[in-house]
C-alpha cells in the first residue's frame, strides 16, 4: 500500500504545485545557459558546412525543436493515459499544459525548415518527408487543442482528449512512416539530414549542448504553466487560497 | 472467488461534484433486496444524478456503491446486466415499432419469445400499439413502452428517474403497482419523482 | 420476482450481429439519407475537371488524388451523426448497461456504419473512375483499395465521432481530427491506385492497406467506447 499512497501525494495538487515551484528556476536557468552557450557555439565558433555554407547553422534551433515536438506528443499522451486510468486529475493538467508547448515547436520547426529552405531549394516550402510529417504532427497537436476547447465541461474535455492522445500517439508512426514511403517513391533521399555521421565536434558539441538547453526550457516551461493550469482548476480549493493568503 | 452475498444495494459516502457545484454531500443509502426507495429532493438536488451514479455512469470523487456485497466499480459489465434503467429519453428509434424496438433492447440482454412480448405489451395496456411505429406513439405510450423493457429485463435492480412523466392516472396506478410488485418479488427499485407514490412499504430518501 | 429466471443470456456476438442488424435495417428506411455521401462524392469529383482541366489525359495522372480525398470526405460526412441519436435517445445508456461489452457493439455499428455509407461509395467508385479516365482494368482493385480504406476512416471516424459528442461545432471538429490521422490511409490507398491504372503490382499498397485497417479496427472500437463512456457522464 506504499507505493500508492507515495502515488496519490505526488498527484496532489498542492504537493505538485510547491514542486515544480522549487524546480522551475533551475530549468529556467539551466536552460538560458545551455542556449546562450548552444547558440554561441553554433553561430560563432562552430566551422561553415562546406556544402551548406553558413546555411547550416539553422540546424541548431530546428533539429532540438523538432525532437521536442514529438518528445512532447509522448509525454503528453503519457499524462493522458496515466490520468484516464488511474482518474489522476493532476495528470490530465499536465497534458493540457504541454499541448501548446508542443505545437509551439512544432511551428518552430516548420518555420525553420522553410528559412532553410529557400537558400537550399530556392522556395520557401517543399514536400520533404520530414516537414511533411511535422506538418502533420502540428495538425494533431491542432485538433487536440480543439477538441479540449470544444468541451465546457472540463473534466469530460480532460478526459475525451486523453483519448485522443492516446489514439494519436499511436498512430504517429504509422503517420511517420506512411510519409517517408510516400516521399521516396516520389523523389530521391532528402537533402536533410540531421544525423550525418562525420559531423566534427566542433559542430557537434553546441548541437548536444542545444539539445540539453531546449529539454530544459520544456521543463521550465512545463513546471510554469503546470502551475498556473493548477492555478486555475483549484482556484477555490482551501490549500491554494492557504498558500496565497501566505504570499508563497 | 467467494458467492456474492444476497444484501442489495448500498450507497455508502458519496460525494460527487459537477465542475464547481458540489452535488451529492455524502450520500447514504441501504436498500436492501425487496425495498422500494422513493429518491426525493428539490430541483438541483442531485436525484439524477444519484442514480446515475448507483448505475456506474458518473464516478463520485468519494465513497462508493456495493451490489450484493461487491463494490460495482470492480463488477464492471456484470452489474450492467443485473440492474433496468428508465431515465428521461425512452431508448426507442422513431422508425421502428415498438415491438422491434423492445426485441432488440432486451435482445441484448436475453432470448426473448413473442409471446413475452404479447404479454408485457399487453400487461402495460399498449398491446394494439405494439406493431406501430414509435413516431406514431405518444408521450405516455412510449414511456409505456420503455416499461416494457424494464419489466423483460431480467434485472433486479431497477433505476426510474420520473417514471411517471407524461403518465395518466391509471398509467401512474399500473406502473406503481409494478414497481410494488418488483420489489416484493425480491427485487431492489429506486425511483426519483416529485409527486407521491401511493403504494404500502415505500421507503423514501430525502435528498437536500 | 425476475420474470424470467432460468432465461438464456444473449452471447457477445449474437448482440453484435442484432445491433448489425438493426442499423442496417434503419439505414433502409430512410434511404434518402442513407444516399447522401454517394452523391456528394459524385459532386466533389466532379468539381476537379471543371476547376482543372478537361482533359482525360491530364486527369488520369491526378485521378488517384481526386477519387481517395472524394471518397474520405464523403465517408466523414456521414460519420458526425455515429452516435449523436443514440446519445440522445437514451440508446448508448442502454448499450452500457446491457451487460455486453461494449467495444463490441461498437464494433459493430462501425461495420454497420460501412455496409450502408462505405460499399455504396465502393460501388459508385467505376462510374467516377471511367469519368477520370481510370482504365477498367484497374477498377477491380480501385474498388477493392476504396473498400479497405473507408473501413479503416469508419473505424477512425468511430473514435472522432464518439469524442466529439456532447461538443460544440461537432462537424468540423471531427474532420479537424480524423483527417491527420487518416494520412496513411489516403497514401497507400492512392499509390495502390496509381500503379493499378499503370498496370503495376499493387500487391504492397494492397497489403500495407490491410493491415493499417485490421490494426485500426482492432483498436478503435476501445478508444470509442471509452469516449462514449465519458460522454455518459
Amino acid at each position: 500500500m506504499a507505493t500508492w499512497t507515495w502515488f496519490h501525494k505526488l498527484g496532489s495538487p498542492p504537493h505538485v504545485y510547491r514542486i515544480a515551484g522549487r524546480f522551475a528556476p533551475w530549468f529556467g536557468w539551466g536552460a538560458l545557459l545551455c542556449i546562450v552557450y548552444g547558440l554561441f557555439g553554433g553561430l560563432v565558433l562552430a566551422p561553415p558546412d562546406y556544402q551548406q555554407k553558413d546555411a547550416f547553422r539553422i540546424i541548431y534551433v530546428h533539429a532540438p525543436a523538432a525532437w521536442l515536438s514529438l518528445s512532447c506528443y509522448t509525454a503528453m499522451a503519457v499524462a493522458a493515459f496515466v490520468g484516464l486510468v488511474w482518474r489522476m486529475k493532476i495528470a490530465h493538467a499536465a497534458a493540457a499544459a504541454l499541448a501548446p508547448v508542443g505545437a509551439s515547436f512544432a511551428f518552430v520547426c516548420l518555420a525553420t525548415g522553410s528559412l532553410w529552405g529557400r537558400p537550399m531549394w530556392g522556395t520557401w516550402w517543399e514536400w520533404d518527408a520530414r516537414l511533411t510529417s511535422q506538418l502533420i504532427l502540428l495538425f494533431l497537436y491542432l485538433g487536440y487543442m480543439a477538441l479540449r476547447s470544444a468541451h465546457d465541461d472540463l473534466q469530460r474535455a480532460d478526459r475525451s482528449s486523453a483519448v485522443l492522445a492516446i489514439v494519436g500517439v499511436v498512430n504517429v508512426p504509422i503517420i511517420h512512416y506512411s510519409v517517408y514511403w510516400w516521399n521516396s517513391l516520389h523523389q530521391g533521399a532528402t537533402v536533410m539530414k540531421a544525423d550525418r555521421p562525420s559531423m566534427p565536434t566542433e559542430m557537434l558539441v553546441p548541437l548536444l549542448v542545444m539539445f540539453l538547453g531546449f529539454t530544459l526550457f520544456q521543463l521550465w516551461v512545463l513546471c510554469t504553466r503546470l502551475r498556473a493550469e493548477i492555478l486555475d482548476r483549484e482556484r477555490n480549493a482551501r490549500w491554494l487560497q492557504e498558500q496565497l493568503r501566505e504570499g508563497a | 472467488m467467494t458467492a456474492p452475498t444476497q444484501t442489495g444495494l448500498q450507497v455508502q459516502g458519496v460525494h460527487l461534484w459537477r465542475g464547481e457545484r458540489h452535488v451529492l454531500r455524502g450520500v447514504h443509502l441501504d436498500a436492501p433486496l425487496g425495498t422500494f426507495w422513493h429518491v426525493r429532493g428539490p430541483n438541483g438536488a442531485g436525484k439524477t444524478s444519484l442514480l446515475r451514479v448507483v448505475a456506474g455512469f458518473l464516478w463520485p470523487e468519494d465513497g462508493k456503491v456495493v451490489w450484493n456485497g461487491q463494490e460495482t466499480r470492480h463488477l464492471g459489465d456484470e452489474f450492467g446486466a443485473q440492474m433496468a434503467c428508465l431515465g428521461h429519453e425512452p431508448a426507442l428509434k422513431a422508425d421502428l415499432t415498438a415491438r422491434e424496438n423492445i426485441r432488440y433492447l432486451v435482445g441484448l440482454r436475453r432470448a426473448v419469445t413473442d409471446v413475452e412480448l404479447d404479454a408485457a405489451f399487453s400487461r402495460l395496456g399498449i398491446a394494439e400499439h405494439a406493431d406501430r411505429p414509435t413516431r406514431m406513439l405518444s408521450a405516455g405510450q412510449k414511456r409505456r413502452a420503455a416499461m416494457v423493457r424494464v419489466l423483460l429485463s431480467d434485472a433486479s435492480l431497477w433505476l426510474l428517474d420520473e417514471p411517471f412523466t407524461n403518465l395518466d392516472v391509471a398509467g401512474v396506478e399500473l406502473f406503481t403497482g409494478l414497481l410494488a410488485e418488483h420489489a416484493a418479488g425480491g427485487g431492489v427499485v429506486l425511483a426519483t419523482t416529485h409527486q407521491p407514490i401511493p403504494a404500502p412499504g415505500v421507503r423514501t430518501l430525502e435528498l437536500a | 420476482m425476475n420474470a424470467g429466471e432460468g432465461t438464456v443470456p444473449t452471447g457477445m456476438l449474437a448482440a453484435a450481429a442484432a445491433t448489425f442488424r438493426r442499423d442496417v435495417a434503419l439505414a433502409f428506411r430512410r434511404p434518402g439519407q442513407m444516399l447522401q455521401p454517394v452523391v456528394f462524392f459524385l459532386i466533389v469529383t466532379t468539381l476537379f475537371p471543371l476547376s482543372l482541366s478537361p482533359q482525360l489525359s491530364q486527369l488520369r495522372d491526378i485521378s488517384p488524388g481526386i477519387l481517395w480525398v472524394g471518397a474520405l470526405l464523403s465517408s466523414l460526412l456521414a460519420l458526425e451523426s455515429l452516435f449523436r441519436a443514440d446519445l440522445e435517445d437514451g440508446t448508448l445508456e442502454q448499450w452500457v448497461i446491457s451487460g455486453q461489452p461494449l467495444a463490441v457493439q461498437v464494433l459493430a455499428r462501425i461495420l454497420a456504419h460501412w455496409t450502408v455509407s462505405g460499399l455504396p461509395l465502393v460501388a459508385a467508385a467505376p462510374l467516377v473512375g471511367a469519368s477520370l479516365a481510370v482504365p477498367a482494368s484497374a477498377f477491380g482493385t480501385t474498388m477493392l483499395l476504396l473498400g479497405l480504406g473507408t473501413l479503416c476512416l469508419s473505424g477512425l471516424g468511430a473514435a472522432g465521432a464518439a469524442l466529439t459528442l456532447g461538443s460544440r461545432r461537432a462537424s468540423v471538429l471531427l474532420s479537424l481530427l480524423v483527417l491527420p490521422l487518416a494520412m496513411p490511409i489516403l497514401i497507400f490507398g492512392a499509390r495502390g491506385v496509381d500503379l493499378a491504372i499503370l498496370g503495376e503490382p499493387t500487391r504492397g499498397p494492397l497489403l500495407l492497406l490491410s493491415a493499417l485497417t485490421i490494426l485500426t479496427l482492432s483498436l478503435t472500437p476501445w478508444a470509442a467506447a471509452s469516449a462514449v463512456r465519458i460522454s455518459l457522464e
